[in-house]
This record gives C-alpha cells, sequence and structure tokens, in this order.
C-alpha cells in the first residue's frame, strides 16, 4: 500500500493563501480591538431574561458617567438593540478604514443586523447555493460577528458589550472571536429553569479561563402599585443558589418594572429616563463592578 | 488543502482561480517539477463554503473591505443601509479615535497614491446600478484600482478592465 506523508510533513506552500488570509482575518480583529478598554459579553444561556435590555441600559449609565461604550448585537436572527438604543432606520458610514454606526441613547455607538435588513420581519437569510445552507449558514454568522467586531471604526472605547444570543453555542462563539475574553456578564432570573440553564454558561466561562465574570440577578421583584410592598416575582432563588454553588457574584438585582421593557423597547433607556429609580441603582452597581475591574487592571 | 503529484512527490502550487458558473469555482494547480496541471471544481455548496470563511484560494486582488462577508451575501439588504462617510469624520468611539493608525487600528496601510479619480457619466449611470447595501465598496474597490495605474477618468471599459483584472466577478 502507498504511504502517504502527513499534511504537516508536506511543508511547501501550496500558494493558496487560504491560511495566510485566515490568521489575517484574526489579526485584524485582534488589532480592532486594541483600542478597546473591556469587552464585556452580556450572555445567559437562556433566552427572555432580559440580556438585551440590561445591555441597553448598563451602555447608557457608562456613557452618562464618562466612559466611551459601544455595543456589539451579536443576536443576528433576533436583533433588538438598534431598536433599544433609539438608532433603528439609521445608515452607517461607510469608510475605507471601517463601518461607522450611528450613534443612540446617551451618544452610544451599535451594530446590529437591524441596521443592516431591510424589512423588519425579515428573517436572516444568506445567500445560498440552494442546498445544504446548514452547513455553512453557523459560519457565515461567525464572519458576520467577526465584522461586526474588526470592520467597525470603534475607535477609542473604555467598554465593548456584546449582547450574546440564547445558547451556551452562541457563548462559545464569541470566546473563538475574543479568546482572552476579560469579562462576561451573566444574566438570570431567580426562576429554577434559568438557574439550570444559566449554570451551563457559567461552568463554560469558567472552563474558558474568563478571568471576570459576574451575575445580573434580573426581575428580582416587583413593586405592588396596590400595597406598595415588594414580592417576588418568580418562586425560587434561582440567583442566589447559582452564586453560591459556582462562587460567581451577583453585581446587580434588577427589580422588575415594566416601563424598564416598555421605554427601552421604544429606544429610551429606563435609566436615562428615571435616573434616581431603584432599576437605576441597579444598574450603577453593575457599572461599579465594572469600574472596579479597570481599577484592578495594572 | 496540499496537492501533491505523485510522479514528483512535489506539492502542486496554485496558479489560476475562475468562477465559470453554476455556483462552481475552478482553481487551477500545476506541479512545479514536471509542469502537470490540475483543477479542482468545486460544487456550489463548497464555493459558498469558502466564501462564508471571508477566503479567496490563491488571495485577494484587492484588500478586504469593511464587513465585505456581510454585504456581499446578506439577503435583503436595507437599501439606504449605507452612507460614504468622510475619512476624517471620526471613529465610533467616546474617546480619541486614534488617528495615527491604519484602517483597522494596525499600522498605516500602504495605500494607492493620491490623486483625483473622475467618474465618466455613463460609468457613473453603470455605478449606480449596483446595489447600494455595496456600491460604496465597488466604488472603492475602482477608484482604487484606478489611482493605483495613474488613471484619472473611470468609464465603463476601465469597470471591465478592472473586473477582468482583479477577477471581480459579480461586481
Amino acid at each position: 500500500m502507498r504511504k502517504f506523508r502527513t499534511y504537516n510533513e508536506v511543508d511547501h506552500s501550496t500558494e493558496s493563501e487560504l491560511l495566510e488570509q485566515v490568521v489575517e482575518h484574526r489579526a485584524r480583529l485582534a488589532r480592532r480591538l486594541a483600542g478597546v478598554g473591556t469587552v464585556v459579553a452580556v450572555a445567559s444561556g437562556k433566552g427572555g431574561v432580559g440580556k438585551s435590555a440590561v445591555t441597553a441600559n448598563l451602555a447608557a449609565v457608562l456613557a452618562q458617567r464618562g466612559h466611551g461604550v459601544g455595543v456589539v448585537d451579536a443576536d443576528l436572527n433576533g436583533p433588538s438593540l438598534a431598536r433599544m438604543l433609539g438608532v433603528r432606520g439609521q445608515a452607517l458610514q461607510d469608510r475605507e478604514d471601517g463601518v461607522v454606526p450611528p450613534r443612540g441613547a446617551a451618544g452610544v455607538p451599535v451594530i446590529s443586523m437591524e441596521l443592516l435588513q431591510g424589512a423588519e420581519d425579515a428573517p436572516l437569510r444568506w445567500r445560498d447555493p440552494g442546498t445544504d445552507t446548514f452547513v455553512w449558514q453557523s459560519t457565515m454568522e461567525t464572519t458576520a460577528l467577526r465584522e461586526f467586531l474588526a470592520d467597525v471604526a470603534w475607535g477609542e472605547l473604555d467598554y465593548l458589550l456584546v449582547d450574546v444570543p440564547p445558547g451556551t453555542d452562541k457563548i462559545a462563539r464569541i470566546l473563538e472571536l475574543v479568546p482572552d475574553l476579560p469579562a462576561a456578564l451573566v444574566v438570570t432570573t431567580p426562576s429554577e429553569m434559568s438557574r439550570s440553564v444559566v449554570a451551563r454558561s457559567l461552568r463554560l466561562l469558567a472552563d474558558a479561563g474568563v478571568p471576570s465574570v459576574a451575575l445580573v440577578a434580573n426581575m428580582t421583584d416587583y413593586l405592588c402599585p396596590g400595597c406598595g410592598d415588594r414580592h417576588p416575582l418568580f418562586p425560587g432563588e434561582g440567583a442566589a443558589e447559582l452564586a453560591a454553588a459556582s462562587g460567581v457574584p451577583i453585581w446587580a438585582r434588577v427589580p422588575f418594572d415594566p416601563r424598564l421593557a416598555q421605554e427601552t423597547d421604544a429606544g429610551r433607556p429606563w435609566v436615562l429616563e428615571a435616573p434616581d429609580g431603584d432599576v437605576a441603582r441597579a444598574f450603577g452597581e453593575l457599572a461599579d463592578g465594572l469600574e472596579a475591574l479597570g481599577e484592578e487592571t495594572p | 488543502m496540499k496537492f501533491l503529484c505523485l510522479g514528483c512527490d512535489e506539492v502542486m502550487a496554485f496558479a489560476e482561480r475562475q468562477v465559470p458558473g453554476d455556483g462552481t469555482m475552478a482553481a487551477v494547480f500545476v506541479c512545479g517539477e514536471c509542469g502537470r496541471e490540475m483543477a479542482m471544481l468545486t460544487n456550489p455548496m463548497e464555493t459558498q463554503m469558502v466564501s462564508s470563511l471571508g477566503v479567496k484560494v490563491g488571495g485577494r486582488t484587492v484588500p478586504a473591505q469593511p464587513m465585505e462577508g456581510v454585504r456581499t451575501s446578506l439577503e435583503g439588504g436595507r437599501d439606504d443601509a449605507f452612507v460614504e462617510g468622510e475619512v476624517d469624520s471620526g471613529a465610533a468611539g467616546g474617546r480619541s479615535p486614534g488617528a495615527s493608525s491604519g484602517s483597522d487600528g494596525g499600522p498605516p496601510a500602504a495605500a494607492p497614491p493620491p490623486g483625483p479619480v473622475e467618474w465618466s457619466p455613463e460609468a457613473v449611470e453603470r455605478l449606480g446600478r449596483v446595489p447600494s447595501f455595496v456600491r460604496g465598496m465597488v466604488k472603492r474597490i475602482y477608484t482604487d484600482y484606478a489611482r493605483e495605474r495613474s488613471i484619472r477618468v473611470i468609464t465603463p471599459e476601465v469597470m471591465d478592465t478592472a473586473r477582468s483584472d482583479l477577477g471581480l466577478e459579480g461586481m
């Protein structure tokens, strides 16, 4: 039988330059992110826990404190951050040195698939060869996300918040693009279902060695308009149990307030509308946590 | 992937790429020892797979454009998603935009020599038929091509030559 050498044993270049281009993609991304102080993934693993609203409101608070903040809406199939930051329908500037995204609430620039797609109800579709779409669709989405990070002229930022869609595989995708991810905020609700899914995300982030991971307990309780007392929104103490089991701290407990969703969905992050309220206070604590990270970094 | 000429035990080198149609990509490799040629043909799915990685077999003929993958592959892109931006209009960031760095924050890239490049009315009309989602990117490629060759006026003929020279199928 004929004996072949392995791929690596055959060391001559084919001159196809494929590997060189992939390496250049990574270098381009690294150069772009060199101007960013801290990339922060806002993730969960679980859908419907309020990640995007947390991202929009946290970005607004940080910007109001004078930080340079940018937002990447990594939820390509269910984008919402252009709307939440009030820039849906606005154009991106097309420049040789990168795409300049519109600035939304509190002057926060945001890149989102919402800014690129024509119809509001259009599902994300790529030009395809008609067969085996599933084989390369994930690759195309990773390419799109890489371009969101690397091809936007972010300039110098203190924080780049990346809103990661549901699914632990989507967290893994971010880790592949930003392998030295410095920080992740994991959003959860007190519900048991949220707890079990979010635990997987915490495990993934721990295995990846992300140095700073914190929990955001969203929708912890609500203020009864009738009696004025606070009541839990969900049974159970999921966030506290997660924190105890994982050793990951809870940086903020965000109370349920329907106006948070209503106003943020309308492009007005609630922390800007009610800066002295309980919700804004919780987001202030979250921002404190991120600022403390910056102080720890030499 | 590598192609080995079994007779010579030599790695065959990339020689030419073509996109003949039907989603096929043809990449020609040649043995530097005996001159034997072979063509690798990809089916549409394989062609798309390579494209979705943002790479081109044989290397790029023009620099990667910002968000090129999304702009050339997204179905139903918004017509008015992009407007032409000024180079010195500032980056997105809240702090200083890092004016001394290159296009992606790296060292300054080798740029085409400066010089005015005009577009003939016929070329403008033809450029206008390019979907606006990718028009700015396409315009920049043709303009750089003209600058590099000291062409002062871009005409439809120049566009045809550029397409052929640069392998810009579909642009």
